[in-house]
């Protein structure tokens, strides 16, 4: 479609963070590093693939925020200093934000192909995309929706032991 | 309208395209077949005690306390306790055992359990792959095929206590072991976290998930809650609880703190060596913090039972 080979034709280097295992700071090492570029001079986008557990909205103070539609599609939250960093997280679609996700595979998977395509992220030199921990489904949507881009590679995170 | 989340409609109802937890309503009218219900029925029939250990959050803790929780129980050499591990993508528990290379067998009666102890019986995707690096790069439905088989194929034998270490999340693995697991009885869940706000904000989502399955809580408990120097004996918060901790979340929620346990950097060392944290640092203030834990569980899932015995 048209929309699919805009939303994502105008980010030049697109960066997963991953890790098999949870809370070694995926979250956050996304989230330091988007505001590194930011301060560096680049645009910035966050896609935060972490359904049950999303952690950006708040480390970036916009867990109140709400998205809004556009002719092409969602139009992210701009967070940070200086409003600058474009962010798409499912903490902004849930009612209440203790609300659980409770979703089987399938219905993840619908969710985050859109979020690939149908979020209108404009020009942007960098799009990091954090995801959950594991090896599953999340993960292999992702890759699959993101595979006809730019992939510019993959962060692993972990810790010592 | 909502047909209401007990009905035969629920999640199929027109009402429902939308609904935030239509899946889940879904989900739940499609439980196991009766034949397969029976099935596991009867497997699960000498099980006396379940308890699933949870998080919303990953990393906080659930295989280490999993684990020593199992540890602590099978120290009553009366006590017959085993250990599932259905953490299909990252399997932590054959390394916390010591079970690391361990195969699983094949005997008439199914699959044989990895056995710590006499009276400590282990299963896990980590005896099933062929390197422990292999990565399990597995959707929903494949995920919740095994761990159907763990409940129906695995020879537990008498149990007195299931323990069910999950993966972090709200997902396809704690819907499946939920709804199997109903063919006999869940005594509750204990939610591990962390005190600060990032992994409360998840943990809560967990509680959220409880109630919505009607898993009851036995309750909370607070990992790397404060650090005692063990040269200055200074305590430091290295995860500052900077909303309240889980203290704060269990009051504002109604659910049980079942107690706080601090950072040792032992802990850590053990389950990489694959020994017991409790029988390696007897003297620790987290030894203590956990056996206190794991009394209140047994303590709970005694008079639970009782209370069952009563009623029927």
């Amino acid at each position: 479609t048209l929309a699919e080979r805009t939303n994502l034709a105008g980010v030049r280097h697109i960066l997963l963070v991953l890790s098999g295992k949870g809370g070694v700071g995926k979250s956050t090492i996304s989230t330091e590093l988007a505001l590194a570029l930011r301060n560096a001079g680049k645009r910035v986008g966050i896609l935060d693939v972490d359904l049950c557990g999303p952690s950006i909205p708040r480390m970036l103070r916009a867990q109140d925020s709400a998205v809004h539609q556009c002719d092409s599609g969602w139009v992210p939250v701009f967070v940070g200093q200086d409003e600058a960093i474009a962010l798409m997280s499912i903490g902004f679609l849930l009612e209440r934000p203790d609300d659980a996700v409770v979703w089987r595979g399938p219905k993840k998977n619908a969710l985050i192909k859109q979020f690939v395509t149908d979020v209108a992220w404009g020009d942007l030199d960098f799009l990091i995309v954090d995801t959950p921990p594991g090896t599953s489904d999340e993960h292999i949507s992702t890759v699959e929706a993101l595979r006809p881009y730019q992939l510019l590679g993959a962060i692993l995170v972990t810790t010592p032991q | 309208e909502c047909p209401g989340t007990g009905s035969a409609q629920a999640g199929r109802a027109a009402a429902c395209q939308g609904c935030p937890n239509q899946g889940l309503c879904a989900a739940g009218a499609a439980g196991p077949d009766p034949a397969e219900a029976a099935e596991l029925r009867a497997r699960l029939r000498a099980v006396r005690h379940t308890v699933l250990v949870l998080s919303g959050k990953g990393g906080v803790g659930k295989s280490t306390f999993s684990a020593l929780l199992a540890h602590g129980l099978a120290a009553d050499e009366t006590k017959q306790v085993a250990l599932l591990d259905i953490d299909i993508c990252g399997p932590s528990i054959p390394k916390i055992m010591g079970l690391e290379g361990e195969q699983v067998h094949q005997s008439g009666s199914g699959w044989s359990p990895v056995y710590v102890e006499e009276n400590l019986g282990v299963m896990s995707v980590g005896f099933l792959l062929s390197s422990p690096d292999d990565a399990v790069i597995w959707r929903g439905p494949k995920k919740n095929g095994l761990i159907k088989q763990f409940l129906r194929d695995v020879d537990w034998g008498e149990v007195d206590y299931l323990i069910v270490d999950t993966p972090p999340g709200t997902s396809d693995e704690h819907l499946s072991i939920v709804q199997y697991l109903s063919a006999t009885h869940i005594d509750g869940a204990v939610i591990v976290t962390t005190p600060q706000e990032v992994s409360l904000q998840d943990v809560r989502k967990e509680i959220n998930f409880c109630r919505k399955v009607k898993l009851p809580i036995i309750g909370v408990v607070e990992n790397m809650s404060g650090f005692v120097c063990p040269k200055c004996k200074n305590e430091s918060q290295i995860f500052p609880p900077t909303t309240g901790g889980a203290e704060k979340m269990c009051q504002n929620l109604n659910v049980s703190l079942l107690g706080k346990v601090p950072l040792d950097p032992q802990i850590g060392k053990s389950c990489d060596r694959g020994q017991s944290f409790l029988a390696e640092a007897p003297e620790s203030p987290a030894t203590l913090s956990y056996r206190n834990i794991i009394q209140r569980i047994q303590e709970y899932c005694e008079q639970h039972h009782f209370q069952e015995e009563k009623i029927m």
